[in-house]
């Protein structure tokens, strides 16, 4: 099993009020998460991002669109305060440049020693939001043709220079982009940073996970609806020529513990009963995974045991290779999990008992990509 | 600005640029070494055009090992967003507790515009008119958010090299801090001055802008100068100005220039970064600290208490009502 956590961000869907609710832009609140997520073995840490270039459609709704921090540079300082944890961020690939991507992420393979992730995110105007507000069915395929091209040129600068460390040119023209040039980089630690897709569940989106992405942040289904994904993830992934174990599915997850389950149950009505954000704040996690998640239930809600059950159980069921956990509160929202549930999901075996690698692609069991000169 | 005898604070930062150096241990290092001699700030290039990580990246990186010493990298404006260029300088503020600052640069060639292929290469003139602005939308930016406060400095401090004309308008505008290269202590002094009057034109104060003389410099040459001859100067050279000697000369240097109103201060890029530095901060530094010329502790937290400039009040904090 694999386990990440989501920074939900600045204007993310966290519980304010609690008297556990801290700074969400001071370091310190990253720092926590990070440490907390590294104690708990787990793969990786994901940060959305929350910028939003202004001058695409209208964003009255969205009036500190500059506030937010930006990803990679809050990733490069945690580097230094973890060793293992993978260090993920979300960059769109409507606006922002193939290069600009690509050395973004190289420098944070390479200062990270190895734990860099992309989640390419295909759309990031608001027609696409109010889209996967409506349940993803109209998520506009272009975008993910756009974005599926990204990844490609992004993989090619990756593998420009040679692998003994000489710089050598590249040239990419595809339908959005025409670049050349000479990358900066020689080929970082872990070959290629791990490329996530995250799709509401269209169409579009799923064959962009198959044809570009290692891991696939999705929403949370039942087992059924879970296992039916696997196996159309499974054929999509073939027709590149690729395993079904060359796509992990991880799907967000929000968890609620209580002694007894009724005491579980309590606190999620109430959690879901404070939790009532701001329009901003809804948007920032339908955006990230599709679906409104502070108005569907919680996806674990028991005690340790039972949720450690029902995660281990969906994992094996094939239904998902882990979960992105989702906590309510930053910066203590990870450790009840990482205190009560990681040491019964290892009882289990169903989880690690230390790191293994160096790597997130290790973490993931994932191989390194080939060299395409 | 000025101390209570009357003589003018000195500013000390170093560049920590290292050629093909892709992973971080290298730069913890040298930017820990910076700390220990108490140095305003250091600096890392960022060009496009030949092999380098992203600075900003590793200056982010650093943050968290260092407490004191400013991390200023260049964040080029012309093939950039702004809202991500001033997001990530922001969030470098947050990461280093207020010790951010930004050097504005500008990519002028048409191989770096073929890199991006959004827009072909233009003159200085047009990128730097551009950069101007970006400065101006980051500060506005800055003082702007709703729903998260402003970075811990208000405005993470902005670094412009103003040797050439067109950047030398954005300096004297936007700038907290101006690089001037030249050899030439003479032409320093008249770069300032010209500086310190048209911020003075723009309605700026002209005591909120510091001007560095920026100077490459070689300590291989023993503890004293290995040329006697050149009269402990620093000569032009094609790189640009460079002083080559012992790091006894270099305090002496300094010193002079100091004590002379030249500028308020030096910033230093190591020829040979390792051995350089090593030789600056633990040669040229402690004397001029022995002489009194310069701090032995840093006794203020943010890049703006080291060069003595103020945490600017947000612009829109009186119709607001708050800052």
């Amino acid at each position: 099993m694999h386990l990440a956590v989501l920074f939900p961000g600045a204007r993310g869907t966290s519980v304010r009020d609690d008297p556990g609710a801290g700074s969400q832009i001071e370091f310190a609140a990253f720092e926590h998460l990070a440490r907390t997520a590294e104690r708990g073995l787990f793969d990786f840490l994901l940060l959305a991002d929350e910028l939003r270039p202004r001058e695409h459609g209208d964003h009255v709704h969205d009036p500190d669109a500059a506030g937010g921090p930006e990803p990679l540079t809050v990733l490069n300082a945690l580097s230094t305060v973890t060793r293992h944890l993978g260090l993920a961020a979300e960059a769109g690939t409507s606006h922002t440049e193939p290069f600009e991507i690509a050395r973004g992420f190289a420098t944070l393979d390479h200062l990270s020693g190895g734990r860099a992730a992309w989640s390419a995110v295909a759309s990031s105007d608001a027609a696409d939001d109010q889209n996967f507000r409506r349940g993803g069915h109209l998520e506009r395929p272009e975008h993910y043709v756009r974005a599926a091209e990204s990844v490609a040129a992004a993989r090619q600068l990756w593998d420009s220079w040679t692998p003994d460390g000489t710089p050598r040119p590249f040239a990419h023209r595809g339908r959005y982009f025409d670049i050349a040039g000479e990358f900066t980089l020689p080929r970082s630690p872990q070959g290629h940073p791990v490329v996530m897709a995250r799709t509401g569940g269209s169409d579009e989106g799923r064959e962009f996970a198959a044809s570009s992405a290692d891991v696939l942040l999705t929403r949370h289904r039942p087992p059924d609806a879970g296992g039916a994904l696997r196996t159309d993830l499974g054929r999509r992934l073939a027709r590149y020529g690729r395993d079904p174990d060359d796509l992990k599915v991880m799907p967000a997850a929000t968890v609620v513990l209580g002694d007894t389950a009724a005491e579980a149950h309590e606190r999620s009505a109430e959690i879901r009963r404070r939790q009532v954000s701001p329009r901003a704040a809804l948007r920032t996690l339908e955006r990230v995974w599709g679906v409104d998640l502070t108005s569907t239930r919680h996806s674990f809600v028991g005690t340790p045991g039972e949720v450690a059950a029902g995660m281990e159980s969906l994992v094996a069921r094939g239904a998902a290779d882990g979960f992105v956990l989702v906590p309510h509160l930053v910066p203590g929202g990870l450790d009840e999990f990482v205190d009560r549930v990681v040491p019964l999901l290892r009882e289990r075996g169903a989880f690690r008992t230390a790191y293994e690698g160096a790597t997130l692609r290790s973490h993931l069991g994932l191989d390194a990509p080939v060299w395409k000169g | 600005m000025t101390t209570s005898h009357g003589r003018r604070r000195l500013h000390l930062a170093a560049a920590l640029d290292r050629p093909s150096v892709y992973d971080a241990g290298a730069y913890l290092a040298a930017a820990r070494l910076a700390e220990l001699g108490a140095l305003d700030f250091v600096t890392l290039d960022d060009c496009l055009a030949r092999p380098g990580p992203d600075a900003p990246s590793v200056l982010a990186r650093v943050a968290p090992v260092t407490r004191r010493v400013g991390l200023v990298p260049t964040l080029t404006t012309t093939h950039t967003e702004s809202l991500r260029v001033q997001a990530a300088v922001a969030t470098l503020d947050w990461v280093s507790r207020g010790r951010a600052g930004w050097r504005i640069g500008v990519s002028t060639t048409e191989g770096e515009a073929r890199l991006f292929g959004r827009r072909p290469a233009a003159s200085a003139d047009v990128l730097w008119r551009e950069a101007g602005e970006a400065a101006d939308v980051a500060a506005r930016l800055w003082d702007s958010r709703e729903t998260v406060p402003r970075p811990p400095q208000g405005h993470p401090v902005r670094v412009v090299d103003a040797s050439a004309g067109p950047a030398r308008a954005v300096a004297a505008r936007y700038a907290d801090v101006a690089l001037v290269r030249t050899a030439h202590p003479e032409r320093a002094a008249a770069a300032r001055a010209d500086l310190r009057a048209s911020a003075a034109a723009h309605g700026r104060d002209p005591d909120g802008l510091r001007v560095l003389a920026a100077l490459d410099v070689d300590l291989g040459a023993g503890e004293y100068g290995a040329h006697p001859g050149h009269g402990g100067g620093p000569r032009p050279t094609p790189r640009g100005p460079l002083y080559r000697g012992g790091p006894v000369d270099l305090a002496e240097l300094i010193a002079r220039w100091h004590r002379e109103g030249t500028v308020d201060g030096f910033h230093l890029t190591p020829v040979e970064p390792d051995r350089d530095l090593e030789r600056l901060v633990n040669g040229t530094v402690p004397l001029l600290q022995h002489r009194g010329l310069f701090r032995t502790f840093y006794p203020g937290s943010t890049l703006r208490d080291h060069l003595g400039l103020a945490r600017p009040a947000n612009r829109y904090a009186v119709a607001r009502g708050a800052s």
